[in-house]
């Protein structure tokens, strides 16, 4: 239980080495280790979605990932893709839509809708839902947060409609 | 507080609020932290030397501790201390749930962690503290307890009955209260009526899953001898009460920090065992402990609702006026009522809800509460409305459609005129003013009734069944010290706020009542600005910290906006009055011909600007000798408002579900979803909007799919979210929301609450649109929640 792998990583640009228990899964290798607290526990099952972040381009859910099996791979969470500006029009069509309410999923929400603006371009209403259907909201009525994806992907010139 | 200001004595109508922040879809200033992931949750905050704990909790629903072995798990690496229930016994005072105004209810003596028996499959037994929560859990893993296992009551119509197990031998039977209004006739309006129409509802017992789990952190410092506690709660100020009686201290040696909130529900605003064990052990080892329910312990130990068996019957005329109802409902709590707001207030809410929208004059409606083992239920989000609202808006569609009356036209021939306020309903609710055919004639506008129906129509053509479907509702806001206030509970009906300038002119306030997504600190920032006469950006708003904040009761039953907001606005007008006080000794003007507009003092008739509050607060703060000697300066201004007139601020509303029903499958589709409430003044569009759109999907998902299974020995089935199912976004609809305003008088705001709304009518409009869809087919659904099984069988496929 206590066996240790080390690991060398990127996370959020910044090149990070640490001695890892086997069983760390990577939120709390983020959160505990690095104090990266952006992204949340919320089922740690898989379900919920809280813990979305990036992996080598792909979101993953970082419950189910286990760091040790991260050693050179290049991780973004929400304090990266925040501070890299590159979704600030996503992020403000939050705000300005109160697509978030006590914001626990909302990082997660943001990095699961980041993906659909970066792959998926022309999502329309129903794949946005689609999309965004593992990553559970307990607040909004999802309504407000498919507003502001589908916002953004129209100010960005890519909806469908 | 009799000196409060009128609109009229401050030189305003009513119809000057929406002139300002006030009625306006303004961004609220808690997003962009929540967007960019810095928010600060509970479990975000990492003192020096802090402990996490776990708990071992009981694999039964019913057994006797015989032993507790802790011996393996101190060895474990990590691992710092084991308490057993005898071991917290010596710093924690147990508690008993009951409330004085709610007659013969009783309840068992509850410990943090029980002394001699489990009573729920899931209740906390013995907490590990250790270095880290892994290294806690494994000290679990490594606790032996010996238990013998004891028959358990599950079943609540059995629960009464002679043989049946008692839980608690020391109250005699199982039953935790009984109830009954009774107004009328009811015997002879049934008798003399034209149709009499029955069924029997289900609501099923669900949770509220809060998506950050119960969080807390209690710093015990032994030098100070005093108790910081971090926590993930609506009621802060009630929480440092209870924590201070619990452990017997001084109230003001305990503090109650709650930063972010990762939703609430009513799941945050009960005292849950094993976070007064956290703050115990944290008193005995002088150090802090965190504890932070992880998914399987929210589900066995979040307080659970709306598990009622209701037998309903309702008379009507031949012209479909209703003559009476006559309800009996029956519900679980678990073992013990939950402290301090008790577990029989949901039923209680039944007794006073049923028939709510409707003029009629016969009326008997009892709740029976009884007691099992099954994980204790308490408030929950629109408590005892949703279950309200599917028994009366249930049965009028069934005598609506055993007199061939249409749905809308039955509700227009017996909802509450629109003029006939002040009414008191048959149980005694007293409303102020409500809107019911304000609300249905809105609704109609937005609803296209008649498409729908030949969409309807076409569709059977081709074997597809699509239904629509009605509810009315009330919901209960602002609630006075009738609500718990005068069963004994220190539960604060009132709340408070303090607002002052800084020297550069920005403004702080405090509030007594407490954020947790709803928005709470935007509206209150909105009216503030609007009270003082500042830019939004000039106000900074907080809450959640009883060492600073006046003494309120927090965030529930919908009052952060219609007490809160009340009591921000006042302070914040008796602030602009002495800062004008203050601009007129400096300008040797009329403090009167003075005002404040975007943080500029200005004449009042011309806006020409005088001096910026910059100003103003540079000379008060910095060269208080060029003032007038005796000139009163305080920019800092506290009031507190509580209702008087009224015990609750009842709200209404209507709302329409527009469903697919496949026939096949028993799967239900959501094609479209329509709500129009009237919370009175709205103070932000944009977030009444959505939150009421967020208790619409609540409520649906608790009709639809979520539902807290037990088997026959008492074990919880459905403990993680693979087994519990709660709504997404792709089986979610699109919702339209309107709004009718009738301000409450009781207030110069006019806010009542508007965040249950959406839940309290969502389920009964869901399941009549079903049951709209299967009509042909003589097939009907009254149990929730309402799984393609159900519909199946009601189909009589399966």
């Amino acid at each position: 239980m206590t066996s240790r792998v080390d690991i060398t990583l990127t996370v959020n640009g910044e090149r990070v080495t640490r001695s890892v228990e086997a069983r760390r899964h990577l939120i709390d290798f983020l959160r505990l280790d690095l104090g990266l607290t952006g992204s949340h526990a919320g089922c740690e099952h898989g379900v919920c979605g809280a813990c979305t972040v990036r992996v080598d381009g792909e979101i993953v859910r970082g419950c189910l990932v286990l760091a040790a099996s991260l050693d050179g791979a290049e991780v973004t969470t929400i304090e990266g893709l925040s501070d890299s500006g590159e979704m600030a029009d996503l992020q403000d069509a939050f705000i300005a839509r109160n697509a978030a309410q006590c914001g626990f999923c909302t990082p997660g929400m943001v990095m699961a809708a980041a993906d659909i603006v970066q792959h998926h371009p022309h999502a329309t209403r129903a794949e946005i839902r689609e999309h965004l259907s593992g990553n559970y909201c307990r607040c909004t009525g999802y309504q407000a947060i498919v507003d502001a994806v589908e916002a953004t992907l129209e100010a960005r010139g890519g909806a469908a409609r | 507080m009799n000196d409060m200001p009128t609109p009229a004595s401050i030189g305003l109508s009513r119809e000057d609020l929406p002139n300002s922040y006030i009625g306006r879809s303004v961004p609220r200033p808690n997003l962009p932290k929540l967007v960019q992931g810095r928010a600060t949750y509970t479990d975000d905050v990492q003192p020096p030397r802090l402990v996490h704990a776990a708990f071992l909790r009981s694999p039964y629903a019913h057994a006797r501790i015989l032993s507790v072995d802790s011996a393996a798990a101190m060895q474990v690496p990590g691992v710092v201390r084991v308490f057993t229930g005898a071991d917290l016994a010596k710093v924690c005072d147990p508690w008993v749930a009951t409330l004085d105004h709610l007659k013969g209810m009783k309840s068992a003596q509850q410990h943090p962690l029980p002394l001699d028996r489990a009573t729920w499959q899931g209740e906390p037994v013995v907490a590990v503290v250790a270095d880290s929560r892994a290294a806690a859990e494994d000290g679990v893993a490594a606790l032996a307890v010996e238990w013998e296992p004891l028959p358990a009551q599950l079943d609540i119509e059995t629960a009464l009955d002679p043989d049946t197990v008692v839980i608690h031998p020391s109250l005699g039977d199982n039953l935790c209260f009984t109830r009954t209004a009774e107004k009328g006739d009811v015997a002879a309006a049934f008798a003399a009526a034209h149709r009499v129409v029955e069924a029997t509802f289900l609501t099923g017992r669900h949770t509220g899953v809060t998506l950050e789990g119960r969080s807390i952190l209690a710093d015990y410092n032994k030098a100070e001898g005093t108790l910081t506690v971090h926590h993930s709660t609506q009621a802060p100020h009630m929480m440092q009460g209870v924590f201070a009686k619990q452990l017997r201290m001084e109230e003001g040696a305990v503090r109650v920090i709650c930063r972010d909130v990762g939703g609430s529900f009513g799941i945050k605003v009960h005292v849950y065992p094993d976070e007064v064990a956290v703050a115990a052990m944290a008193k005995a080892m002088g150090r802090p402990v965190k504890f932070v329910a992880d998914r399987f312990e929210s589900f066995v130990s979040d307080i659970h609702a709306r598990d009622h068996r209701i037998k309903g019957r309702i008379a009507v005329d031949a012209e479909g006026k209703i003559l009476a109802f006559d309800i009996d409902d029956r519900t679980g709590i678990g073992p013990y009522s939950v402290y301090p707001r008790t577990s029989a207030i949901e039923g209680n809410q039944v007794v006073n809800l049923c028939g709510g929208p409707y003029d009629f004059a016969n009326y008997r409606c009892t709740t029976t509460v009884v007691f099992q083992n099954k994980t204790p239920t308490c408030q929950y989000r629109a408590v005892g409305h949703p279950i309200a609202t599917t028994v009366t808006e249930g049965l009028v569609d069934l005598a609506a459609e055993a007199l061939g009356i249409d749905p809308i036209e039955m509700r227009r021939r017996n909802l509450i005129r629109d003029d006939a306020y002040p009414y008191t309903s048959p149980p005694g609710m007293r409303f102020e003013g409500l809107s019911h055919h304000a609300a249905l004639a809105k609704l109609l506008e937005m609803v296209p009734v008649e498409k729908i129906r030949a969409d309807q129509a076409e569709q059977r053509k081709k074997g597809v069944h699509r239904g629509l479907g009605f509810a009315s509702f009330i919901e209960l806001t602002n609630p006075s010290p009738f609500m718990y206030g005068i069963g004994g509970a220190r539960i604060s009906a009132q709340d408070g706020a303090t607002v002052r300038m800084d020297p550069d002119g920005s403004i702080v306030a405090l509030s007594g009542v407490t954020e947790q997504g709803q928005g709470t600190e935007g509206i209150l920032r909105q009216i503030v600005a609007h009270g003082v006469g500042v830019p939004l950006e000039r106000v900074k708003v907080i809450t959640g910290d009883t060492q600073t904040t006046p003494y309120g009761g927090g965030t529930w039953a919908c009052r952060g906006a219609g007490i809160g907001g009340e009591a921000a606005l006042q302070s914040a007008i008796a602030l602009k009055q002495q800062i004008l006080v203050v601009a007129g000794a400096m300008l040797q003007a009329a403090p009167e011909s003075l005002d404040i507009v975007l943080g500029q003092i200005v004449d009042k008739d011309t806006e020409r600007e005088r001096m910026p509050l910059s100003e103003l607060g540079r000379i008060v703060y910095y060269r208080g000798d060029t003032l007038p000697k005796d000139l009163p300066r305080e920019l800092v201004q506290t009031r507190h408002f509580i209702t008087k007139d009224y015990p609750f601020a009842f709200t209404n509303g209507i709302q329409a579900s527009w469903v697919e029903v496949d026939t096949d499958t028993g799967m239900v589709k959501l094609l479209e979803h329509w709500c129009v409430e009237d919370c009175g003044r709205v103070i932000n569009p944009l977030l009444v909007d959505e939150q009421v759109r967020g208790g619409i999907v609540q409520g649906l998902g608790g009709a639809l799919y979520e539902h807290c299974v037990y088997d026959e020995q008492g074990n919880l089935l459905t403990t993680t979210m693979a087994d519990y199912l709660v709504p997404m976004s792709a089986e979610m609809p699109e919702m339209h929301i309107g709004h009718v305003e009738t301000p409450t008088g009781e207030s110069l705001l006019g806010a009542k609450g508007a965040g249950e709304a959406g839940t309290a009518g969502a389920p009964a409009a869901l399941m009549n649109a079903i049951n709209d869809a299967l009509r042909p087919l003589s097939a009907r659904v009254t149990e929730q929640p309402f799984t393609p099984a159900r519909i199946l069988r009601a189909l009589g496929t399966v």
